[in-house]
């Protein structure tokens, strides 16, 4: 039966993550938007408690730890509310706090996800209860991860990683790095594998960290990996180059972080249009969701057009959530949520900046951080145009080479 | 009752009118008389002259009859029940066999009185209609009403207006009439011979708010008295039962059951940019005068709010709709379509494009549904409503833009039909009332 609320189980999670945003990430949200590169200590204590709302099936997911499909996925008929969307609604909230100390939540990168969605039963318990950042981006192989310079050679019980690894996000402050790396260039994506890379690994250089437009709660680190050794062992996946399967492994992380990245730009909407919406009637303008657009104040007129994109990208992004859930294969509609979350957030953030003003734009308020934050959204985990190649491909039945 | 026993009772009623329907052996077989009805070129208004049926209270519930609200687990879900899935097979077969390849001749007026009656087979009147009423519900049904509105659209929007009308009459005299009301109107719309039926809100201004309405309803003796007009209602010049929003003097917004046929009224083609299978007219009102016993929902303020979100939640259905009909439709022609020696779905403004129509469409959709999901659970559900209308003017809009735009000058001549959809998906955003879900 259709339903598009969130059940009611969901709302003691919903409601803690909210506390979380609410006292915990804002009141340093523009203490550590200013000292960029300061590690927010004050989620040290904070990462244990979201340990324990990652625990349990069902209620699980502040973060990473969440996206692992259900083995039974597909064959059941019962409709299902799981992780995938506890997770997604957790993390919406949380980013109503702060896009930039979510990132920065010690054991909830995106190597996390990685590990969760692919390592296998030794792994996940030897990886258990560290923090692991994700390395793909090269500085020449950036949404074209494909062509990744970055090699593995195995050398005995090793794999020897060489190159060079950008926009490590919590790169500096995690414990491991999942690193995308090449078995054999000449074997094209087929050959790309991840291994986990200790951070205290001496082959592994901290060379640099970005001073970004937002997110700078969130390090981002620039690494070089020089004839840098990591077990057998840590290879994750299979390490044999299977010439049709093997990319989509990798990328399979892929269609399980999208809707989250797409709630984190659901929530930074959320927080845009709440802080909007007060400083709007001190200015005298109501919005009234019973009378035509055309009949009421551009301001008000314009805040009913963002929200209206606001629920899409909410509900789109809720859509592909229950579909993990379900094992409905979903990377369409994860895809679509990705987009229009991505490019509903920039777009309401900028224009909730101007339509405060000078109030928007000041530091006083954090309307213009979020506007700073949000870009990166339509960024990370694939851009705004990639998805829109995704969903074109699948549209129209095209291959990489017939719409590159 | 259990969720299947009264899901037996939804899918036995409409789908048993349906089965018996000669209409599914007809699909796609019969090619129906072809009538000219070409009334664009009638210019003035006339009176309301079909010598209408009288309408006369059959018997009478104790009380009204009402759809309960739903029930469920709680649980999101986008699964259709099983009996909204036959229903929505049952709409396809005959939106794509019947309605599509009508759409054309439908937009001269031809055609278009063999498509209806067809379509009241179907059983749409008694989607919003309780089973003691003789309708095929027990339980609210805006989302099943919602689903008619898109896959009948998918069709032809027009078409599917005018079958929607006296459906939309049906499901407010199920939820807001009384039992005299029920008793008197619902036995014809639910039985075989369905009256042409429109529900009337719109005027003919510019920046029309359905809270500030120049129609009024002068209290009087015994009742009101009507005046004002209302423009683009289909099927207004055979209408034997209208519901025409008034304001009442010295109150709010109102609806009132109104019988043409009874004087007054006059009508008059009033053909628009699309949707012109919905035979769209207007409708003038002087000194009409109707009994106490015509106000539907007893000028609660409520109801008639309540009736407004929900007709812009059946527009939002027509959106995406049309919507999917455009997509559906791009698709193989841009795969097809060779230019620069390939085909140009390999380009990436064009792919894109394909995509964005997708994403919005997307959107739309779980909007509408969110909206009256909540309106049959008995939850608020203005503010969904008002985000679903917001797109179905913005996106729809852009929507039907693309579609002709991804055809190039193909798109723009008549012998494709993306720029009857370009024509039909503007209206989207801007009709009030005709529908409800």
């Amino acid at each position: 039966m259709i339903n598009l609320e969130v059940p009611r189980k969901f709302g003691p999670l919903v409601a803690q993550a909210r506390q979380v945003a609410d006292e915990v990430f804002r009141p340093i949200s523009r203490k550590y938007d200013r000292e960029e590169h300061a590690r927010p200590v004050e989620l040290d204590m904070l990462a244990a408690l979201i340990d324990g709302m990652n625990d349990g099936s069902d209620l699980g997911g502040a973060g990473a730890a969440g996206v692992r499909r259900s083995a039974d996925g597909g064959g059941a008929q019962e409709n299902r509310n799981g992780s995938n969307m506890s997770t997604a609604l957790s993390i919406m909230e949380l980013c109503r706090g702060d896009v930039g100390l979510l990132l920065s939540v010690p054991r909830q990168g995106l190597g996390n996800s990685a590990i969760a969605s692919v390592a296998d039963d030794e792994q996940l318990e030897r990886f258990a209860g560290q923090w692991a950042a994700m390395a793909i981006t090269e500085p020449e192989a950036g949404s074209d991860s494909a062509a990744i310079r970055t090699t593995a050679v195995r050398d005995g019980d090793d794999y020897v990683l060489n190159g060079e690894k950008i926009y490590v996000t919590a790169g500096e402050r995690a414990d491991l790095v999942v690193v995308w790396a090449t078995l054999d260039r000449s074997k094209g994506r087929a050959a790309i594998k991840s291994f986990v890379v200790e951070r205290s690994n001496p082959g592994m250089k901290l060379d640099r960290l970005e001073h970004k437009l937002g997110i700078r709660a969130s390090d981002t680190a620039a690494f070089t990996l020089q004839d840098c050794r990591v077990p057998k062992e840590n290879l994750l996946g299979p390490p044999g180059i299977e010439v049709t399967n093997g990319f989509a492994g990798a990328m399979q992380t892929f269609d399980n972080t999208r809707p989250l990245v797409a709630a984190m730009a659901v929530g930074l909407t959320r927080a845009c249009l709440e802080a909007t919406r007060p400083l709007l009637a001190e200015a005298g303008v109501e919005v009234d969701w019973d009378a035509p657009a055309a009949r009421q104040s551009a301001a008000a007129a314009e805040y009913l057009a963002m929200d209206a994109d606001y629920e899409a990208a909410y509900l789109l992004t809720l859509q592909a959530a229950w579909m993990a859930d379900n094992g409905k294969p979903n990377s369409l509609q994860a895809s679509m949520a990705k987009a229009k979350a991505g490019r509903t957030c920039v777009d309401v953030a900028l224009r909730c900046v101007a339509l405060a003003g000078t109030l928007g734009y000041g530091e006083e308020l954090l309307l213009e951080k979020w506007a700073r934050d949000a870009k990166i959204l339509d960024i990370f985990e694939g851009t705004q145009q990639i998805q829109l190649l995704i969903i074109a491909r699948q549209l129209l039945g095209l291959t990489s080479a017939q719409l590159r | 009752m259990t969720v299947a026993e009264r899901g037996m009772g939804l899918g036995l009623r409409a789908l048993g009118r349906l089965a018996g329907s000669p209409v599914v052996d007809r699909l796609g077989v019969r090619k129906p008389a072809e009538r000219v009805l070409y009334r664009a070129t009638r210019d003035g208004f006339r009176a309301a002259s079909r010598a209408g049926r009288t309408f006369s209270a059959g018997a009478r519930l104790g009380r009204p009859a009402r759809p309960r609200t739903a029930s469920g687990s709680g649980l999101f879900d986008l699964t259709l029940d099983d009996e909204q899935q036959m229903l929505t097979e049952a709409w396809r077969d005959f939106a794509a066999a019947r309605l599509r390849p009508a759409a054309a001749a439908a937009e001269r007026g031809e055609g278009r009185a063999e498509v209806w009656a067809e379509a009241n087979e179907l059983g749409l009147t008694m989607l919003g209609v309780p089973e003691e009423l003789g309708g095929a519900i027990s339980e609210r049904s805006a989302v099943t009403a919602l689903l008619a509105a898109e896959t009948l659209a998918h069709g032809d929007a027009g078409l599917a207006v005018g079958a929607l009308a006296p459906a939309a009459v049906a499901t407010a005299l199920a939820l807001w009439g009384d039992a005299d009301q029920q008793a008197t109107y619902l036995p014809a719309l639910v039985g075989e011979d369905v009256p042409a039926a429109a529900l009337a809100i719109a005027e003919p201004r510019a920046l029309f708010d359905p809270m500030a309405l120049e129609t009024v309803a002068r209290p009087s003796a015994g009742g009101y008295v009507l005046s004002g007009t209302k423009a683009l209602v289909p099927r207004v010049e055979d209408a034997e039962l209208l519901i025409v929003a008034a304001r009442v003097e010295g109150g709010g917004s109102a609806l009132f059951l109104v019988e043409p046929a009874r004087g007054g009224v006059e009508v008059k083609a009033d053909p628009a940019m699309g949707l012109r299978g919905a035979a769209l007219g207007r409708l003038r009102l002087e000194d009409v005068k109707v009994e106490r016993g015509a106000l539907l929902g007893g000028a609660d303020p409520a109801v008639f709010a309540e009736c407004v979100a929900r007709s812009r939640l059946a527009w939002a259905g027509i959106a995406a709709g049309v919507g999917r009909a455009v997509l559906d439709y791009v698709i193989p022609y841009v795969n097809e379509r060779v230019a620069f020696g390939e085909p140009v779905s390999h380009r990436q403004a064009v792919a894109f494009a394909v995509s964005d129509i997708a994403i919005e469409l997307e959107g739309l959709r779980l909007v509408a549904l969110r909206a009256a999901a909540r309106a049959d659970a008995g939850s608020g559900f203005a503010r969904e409503a008002a985000l679903a209308r917001s797109l179905a003017t913005q996106q729809a809009m852009r929507i039907g833009s693309e579609g002709v735009q991804l055809l190039g000058g193909a798109g723009y001549i008549a012998e494709h039909p993306v720029e009857r959809w370009y024509r039909d998906l503007r209206a989207t955003g801007l009709m009030e009332g005709v529908l409800v879900v």
